[in-house]
């Protein structure tokens, strides 16, 4: 006897915007529910309270609604770095690493130069130098792979080893005291090299960093030929070579700019919010942007949304951990919970589910 | 100095209990008006946070506090997320918050400029009399003297294995599993092979560093390697089980830090040296109800219960170990046995009789001032007979 299953998937060809939306949405509130579901099989509170305190976390107080903006903008930084890259099919596992390179020279110029410039002479030198810094960065592995075709996924990946033992390395000679493993905040009197505030607020500077690099990657990507080249590669190298695109170069080019900005983003993280400079600096944001822009599908408007929700949730799940008095893990659990659904919503917007007809 | 403190202790005690509560310059907050914040670095699965936590439970005890007015925040690491933690705890509404990790300072001291009727204490940092600010305090235990103690235990051991034929006397050679090479552990190891060389004169020492505070798998590797080079007991400053761990399956005796190691180690943990942090989470709050100012650099040791060694392990101590440890103890709370006295180590074979750090001399009387001038501990002097082995 041959059952023929109830349901069989098949791949969409196209999917409405309105559409995706509702999958996300939809996905969104599930991973809402199963959460409180957890909580409220931990600890017996209720559900709302769980809804009230992820709120609270991540827009409970002014400073908490600016932590979260900080936060979601090194997170979107990162994502637009690395949106360029992913869209060319070149796997950029080293966002960490070239973040932390852009980080450690960014703390290094405000070390080694703060009595020697200007102000504004000092944060430009960092923005350029940590630009420079991840772009190289960038490219070491993507020169690798242009003339001997070396795997870029594992390349990348083991430069954020390097990069980390870089950081280390300084460290040693910037810890105070010796031996400590701690740098500090770094010019704490002066200020030197920290992002000026505006207006009262100290992360205006990280906003319009930001969101230039994100307008400017939307267009690059949309409108520009290199953009267009970026595509093409991506689709097929063989497609590309035919069209007489120098594929070497529109990787070379492509990650240099993913590098660089990625770069800039370790200079936001430790001119703009940390003032300091440690292994964790970049925290596994350089993995989790990975996140964004995928799902975004390299829309940087779109990760905008993406990185948001991710760090709401982040900060929301972190609250109800000190609220409820449970174990910092429970967030991570929570966070699992929340991207389970919001990946497994990238199956629905592929494939759609229809029941057979008999 | 200390004598001094202890009066001040006693005094505000004494005001507290008459009710005659009049401080000339600040009113003091009633108990359940009192809000207390804690920045954690770890969680109550690591030893030092745990001993932390159970030191603010001790406190909340002692005055009765709700749990709705102590807010603690864990995992905060050494970096921006320590100030937002401490500026976050702030806008709550705490009128006292205290950081428990030596990376915390500065982002402490940035918050306790912002927010100058909060105050903040800091454990085992520096800052807080060169910060210029009134709200910005440093406390740490004399953890120097338990650890003394918990090393007389540890040279005891080494005797008795000595006397059973299993080690020659050049063969007592002790592994030292520390976190990062600066003066709070280097005070720690050194006080710790000073006790063990009281019991046991020709014990040597190897300090390896695993550069974190708390990594159960560097910890236990760690102890692995030193135990491979031939070290025979093992000694830790670190904050997890990963060095007893190494030691109860090498079958190598060892002393902990922290937290009771018996469980983990039921063969080989001897004891652990180890914090009551609750001594001075109370006497800080105390100070809050009264009104009075909270000491700039605040130590205490065994004398005030602050620091002590976790209960022998019968099966593993060598015989007659608790009556010496009485009496070292009774010695060096009545003060007449100095941890760091000049004449049991000597460097490149001289004895020192001058040491001089940030203009303050700390060598007087014929021993070392361990933290009288600065509750952090100062002592980072490599001595005779310790290798110190940094990667």
């Amino acid at each position: 006897m041959n059952k023929e299953p109830m349901f069989h998937m098949s791949k969409r060809e196209s999917i409405t915007l309105g559409k995706r939306i509702m999958i996300y949405v939809a996905a969104i509130l599930l991973a809402l529910i199963v959460c409180a579901a957890v909580i409220v099989g931990l600890v017996h509170m209720n559900p709302l309270g769980v809804y009230k305190a992820i709120f609270d976390g991540a827009l409970g107080s002014s400073r908490r609604i600016w932590i979260t903006i900080r936060d979601t903008l090194v997170l979107l930084c990162i994502a637009v770095g690395l949106a360029p890259a992913f869209k060319m099919r070149f796997w950029n596992i080293g966002a960490e690493g070239q973040v932390l390179i852009g980080g450690v020279v960014s703390a290094a110029c405000m070390i080694y130069l703060s009595d020697k410039v200007p102000n504004v002479v000092l944060i430009l030198l960092m923005l350029a130098g940590s630009a420079i810094g991840g772009l190289i960065w960038g490219l070491i592995p993507t020169f690798f792979k242009a003339h001997w075709n070396t795997n870029e996924t594992l390349f990348t990946l083991m430069m954020n080893y390097v990069a980390m033992q870089v950081v280390t390395f300084c460290i040693c000679f910037w810890e105070n005291p010796k031996g400590s493993n701690s740098v500090g905040i770094i010019n704490q009197a002066t200020q030197a090299g920290w992002l000026p505030s505006v207006a009262g607020n100290a992360y205006f500077w990280n906003v319009v960093i930001v969101t230039i690099l994100t307008v400017a990657m939307f267009i690059y990507l949309k409108y520009s030929k290199q953009g267009y080249e970026v595509a093409v590669v991506g689709e097929s190298d063989s497609t590309a070579r035919y069209a007489g695109i120098n594929v070497s170069k529109v990787m070379l080019r492509t990650m240099a700019i993913s590098g660089a900005i990625c770069g800039i983003a370790g200079f936001i993280l430790v001119s703009g919010s940390a003032h300091t400079i440690s292994t964790s600096t970049a925290n596994g944001r350089g993995f989790t942007a990975i996140i964004v822009a995928w799902m975004a599908k390299f829309n940087t408007f779109i990760m905008i949304l993406i990185a948001f929700g991710l760090v709401f949730m982040e900060k929301g799940a972190t609250q109800i951990a000190s609220q409820y008095g449970l174990n910092e893990n429970a967030s991570s659990i929570m966070l699992g919970i929340i991207l389970f659904f919001l990946l497994g919503a990238e199956f629905f917007i592929n494939y759609k589910i229809e029941r057979n007809r008999k | 100095m200390k004598r001094t403190k202890l009066l001040a202790v006693l005094m505000t005690t004494a005001i507290a209990a008459t009710g005659a509560v009049c401080a000339a310059d600040a009113e003091g907050i009633a108990a359940e008006n009192l809000k207390v914040g804690a920045i954690y670095i770890g969680d109550e699965n690591e030893g030092y946070t745990a001993a932390h936590m159970a030191g603010i439970d001790e406190m909340m005890e002692t005055f009765g506090l709700e749990e709705s007015q102590v807010i603690e925040k864990t995992l905060i690491g050494e970096d921006e997320t320590c100030y937002d933690a401490a500026a976050d705890l702030a806008d709550q509404g705490c009128q006292i918050i205290f950081g428990t990790s030596f990376g915390h300072e500065t982002y402490l001291i940035q918050a306790a400029g912002e927010f100058p009727d909060v105050q903040f204490c800091h454990a085992t940092g520096y800052q807080a009399a060169s910060s210029g600010l009134d709200n910005m305090h440093n406390y740490f235990d004399n953890i120097y003297e338990a650890r003394y103690v918990s090393g007389v235990v540890a040279g005891m051991k080494l005797n008795e294995m000595i006397e059973n034929g299993d080690i020659t006397e050049e063969q007592a050679r002790i592994g030292y599993v520390g976190a990062y090479p600066y003066a709070e552990v280097i005070s720690g190891f050194t006080s710790f092979y000073l006790g063990a060389k009281s019991q046991c004169p020709s014990v040597t020492m190897e300090v390896k560093y695993t550069n974190s505070w708390a990594s159960f798998d560097l910890e236990k590797e760690c102890a692995e390697a030193l135990i491979a080079d031939g070290c025979v007991l093992i000694g830790q400053h670190a904050d997890t089980t990963g060095a007893p761990t190494a030691a109860q399956a090498a079958g190598v005796p060892c002393v902990g830090y922290n937290v009771d190691m018996i469980e983990t180690a039921p063969d080989s943990a001897l004891t652990s040296s180890s914090n009551n942090w609750g001594v001075y989470y109370t006497y800080a709050v105390q100070c809050m109800i009264d009104g009075t100012e909270i000491e700039k650099d605040w130590t205490a040791g065994l004398k005030d219960g602050a620091v002590l060694i976790t209960p022998l392990n019968e099966k593993a101590v060598a015989e007659g170990t608790q009556e010496v440890v009485d009496e070292v103890e009774s010695q060096i709370e009545d003060g007449s046995l100095h941890v760091f006295d000049t004449a049991t180590w000597t460097v490149d074979g001289k004895t020192l009789d001058t040491y001089e750090k940030n203009g303050i001399e700390y060598i007087s009387d014929g021993y070392f001032h361990e933290s009288e001038y600065g509750s952090a501990p100062a002592f980072d002097i490599i001595i005779d007979g310790i290798d110190s082995i940094v990667e």
